[in-house]
């Protein structure tokens, strides 16, 4: 009934901008958590909150000093006139930086929280057992936090499916580089293409529920101990 | 600093919030030293500061390790301690199976596995966990849980076993079940151990030495059957558990009567049967306030144990009813509480003879070294 030419590529990268995204958060997000989690720091508290602060700052104003940011004049241009580029903004590696930081705090907390869970106790345990700061992170912290990256990354990946007002500031709408999914469902509902925005939409709804499912899952595991 | 192979040297001071730790003592690399006191005495901090988990300033030295010497800046990080530590909660890893809780120790240990003095199948065999292997952490009772948890320290190839409390949370019967495995540890391995412990009853089962901690400082070491005759040991212990531990040697049972006697330097004593051979030695706990004291040898009455013996000492306790009174036996003491006045009425005083009661039924089995030889 519809022609899949217009539908599947917001979808395609949607998947590909959440995926990187997560990959990234995962990366970036473990450090930040392992520190936020064992620090006794006074001020790591300090960290947390700017962490957190995407939770309730409105996205357009994440996106603001994002576009000044990624823009010409700011460190996203510097960068990208290392690679010949003009601009971060209005491009798939701006959308990435700015979900990295737009969804951070939805992979932070449950890493943190798992990390914190379990203690002290077996990390002084595998010391004992001559495990190296770096060994017990990996064969200690890492495997007995796993239910917490699992949550973080299902929430982190769809929290980035499903942003709108950061995208809408840094990525604009170009197909195939910028053109998300939930600008696409925008897009259509103000030219009043009302099939293919309920086919997304559709989609997005069975989406989400099919994601609280996992994560209520992967919480309810988790309080009966794990694995 | 001793510098001795075969000592342990350990010396801390230093404040953990409101509570003060200062203490010293050395110990031989061989048998069982009890970290002995109450709660809140700083037992369990100085096994921490000696596992490297927390650092206090002090020195502590291993034979000729030096481990820590704060003046110097040298603090050993606690991966690089060869120590096996076993704490009152078994604290396996759950994310790994028995064996992989196992291995975990033996893979860090620095060694080829042909060079391990304890080798994973006789270590599984000594502690019977060979059909746990497999299972996961989550399934296992608690006396198994401990018995790994052993097990995975003893792979990591440790010169030193510390154990903080491993039998406090298990109930008296699991006790009883894990209580021979450390006995059997001790003799086998020759693995020399610091055990922190509260019950009395376990020390003077498996502790060869002593060393007694109130409120972060050193109140007595030694022997584990001399430190027991010491009245100053009373801060650290209620009166109703002070008492004095005994060597003694079994000379013959009487199955008749379900009996078993015993020598104790060429007195007598009499307990209910035990299973061990004529000859060997064990150690008996006998308790100051089962032991009553008469001025003449006591006839026509039902307790079998009488002991003579020479006051030492008598120390009254003011503002309250009550004395103890030492008793020296030719060789080792036992201690007696009476009423003051009894020692009143009785014209006690150091010097004069008396005669020790003891009820048979003060031998109660737990106080009964099944495992170990005497410590001479």
């Amino acid at each position: 009934m519809l022609e899949g030419s217009d539908i599947w590529p917001p979808v395609r990268l949607t998947l590909q901008l959440a995926a990187t995204t997560t990959v990234v958060l995962l990366i970036l997000g473990t450090p930040i958590a392992w520190w936020l989690a064992r620090s006794r720091q006074r001020w790591k508290e300090g960290v947390a909150a700017v962490v957190a602060l995407p939770l309730v700052l409105p996205p357009t104003v994440i996106g603001f000093y994002l576009l000044l940011a990624l823009g010409p004049d700011g460190p996203g241009g510097w960068v990208a006139g290392l690679f010949g580029g003009r601009s971060l903004a209005f491009t798939f590696e701006g959308l990435v930086i700015g979900s990295v930081v737009y969804s951070m705090p939805f992979v932070v907390q449950p890493i943190r929280n798992a990390f914190e869970a379990f203690g002290d106790r077996p990390l002084e345990v595998a010391a004992t057992l001559r495990a190296t700061p770096w060994d017990r992170f990996w064969t200690v912290a890492v495997p007995l936090a796993r239910p917490g990256f699992l949550t973080a990354a299902v929430l982190g990946f769809a929290h980035t499916v499903g942003e709108f007002g950061v995208v809408l500031m840094i990525g604009g709408n170009i197909p195939d580089e910028t053109k998300v999914l939930s600008v696409a469902i925008y897009d259509y509902v103000e030219t009043l293409q009302w099939a293919q925005a309920h086919i997304l939409a559709v989609g997005m709804l069975v989406f989400s529920f099919l994601v609280i499912v996992a994560v209520m899952t992967v919480d309810r595991r988790l309080k009966r101990g794990g694995s | 600093m001793s510098g001795d192979d075969a000592m342990g040297d350990v010396a801390f001071r230093g404040t953990l919030g409101a509570f003060t730790l200062d203490v010293a003592f050395t110990f031989p690399m061989r048998g069982i030293t009890a970290l002995f006191g109450p709660s809140g005495c700083g037992k369990t901090t100085i096994l921490r500061c000696m596992a490297g988990l927390q650092n206090l300033p002090g020195c502590l030295a291993i034979g000729r390790d030096i481990w820590q010497d704060s003046d110097r800046r040298t603090f050993l990080k606690p991966h690089r301690r060869p120590v096996g530590y076993v704490l009152q909660e078994a604290s396996l890893f759950p994310h790994l199976s028995v064996r992989g809780n196992l291995r975990f120790g033996l893979r860090r240990s620095g060694k080829r596995e042909s060079d391990h003095a304890l080798r994973f199948d006789d270590v599984v065999a000594l502690l019977g966990i060979g059909p746990l292997l497999g299972r996961g952490t989550a399934t296992l009772s608690g006396g198994e849980r401990q018995r790994v948890a052993i097990g995975r320290a003893l792979l990591s190839q440790p010169q030193l076993l510390l154990m903080d409390e491993p039998l406090a949370a298990l109930d008296s019967m699991t006790k009883d079940e894990i209580i021979p495995y450390l006995e059997t540890l001790q003799k086998t391995l020759h693995m020399p151990m610091v055990y922190v412990s509260h019950d009395i009853a376990e020390v003077a089962r498996l502790a060869d030495r002593i060393v007694v901690l109130s409120n972060g400082r050193k109140i007595a070491d030694g022997p584990v059957t001399t430190v027991w005759e010491k009245l100053d040991l009373q801060s650290a212990i209620d009166r109703a558990e002070a008492g004095v531990i005994l060597a003694v040697r079994v000379v013959r049972h009487d199955t008749a009567f379900r009996l078993t006697y015993l020598d104790h330097h060429g007195q007598e004593l009499a307990i209910p049967m035990v299973d061990r051979a004529p000859g060997s030695t064990l150690r008996i706990r006998i308790l100051a306030r089962d032991v009553s004291l008469a001025i003449e040898r006591p006839s026509g009455i039902s307790i079998r144990n009488v002991l003579a013996g020479i006051i030492r000492d008598i120390i009254e306790e003011p503002e309250t009813a009550h004395a103890e009174v030492l008793i020296d036996l030719g060789g080792a003491v036992v201690r007696s509480s009476v009423t003051r006045a009894s020692v009143a009425e009785l014209n006690l005083a150091p010097g004069h003879a008396v005669f020790a009661m003891v009820k048979s039924i003060a031998f109660d089995k737990l106080s009964l070294n099944l495992g170990l030889a005497g410590p001479d």
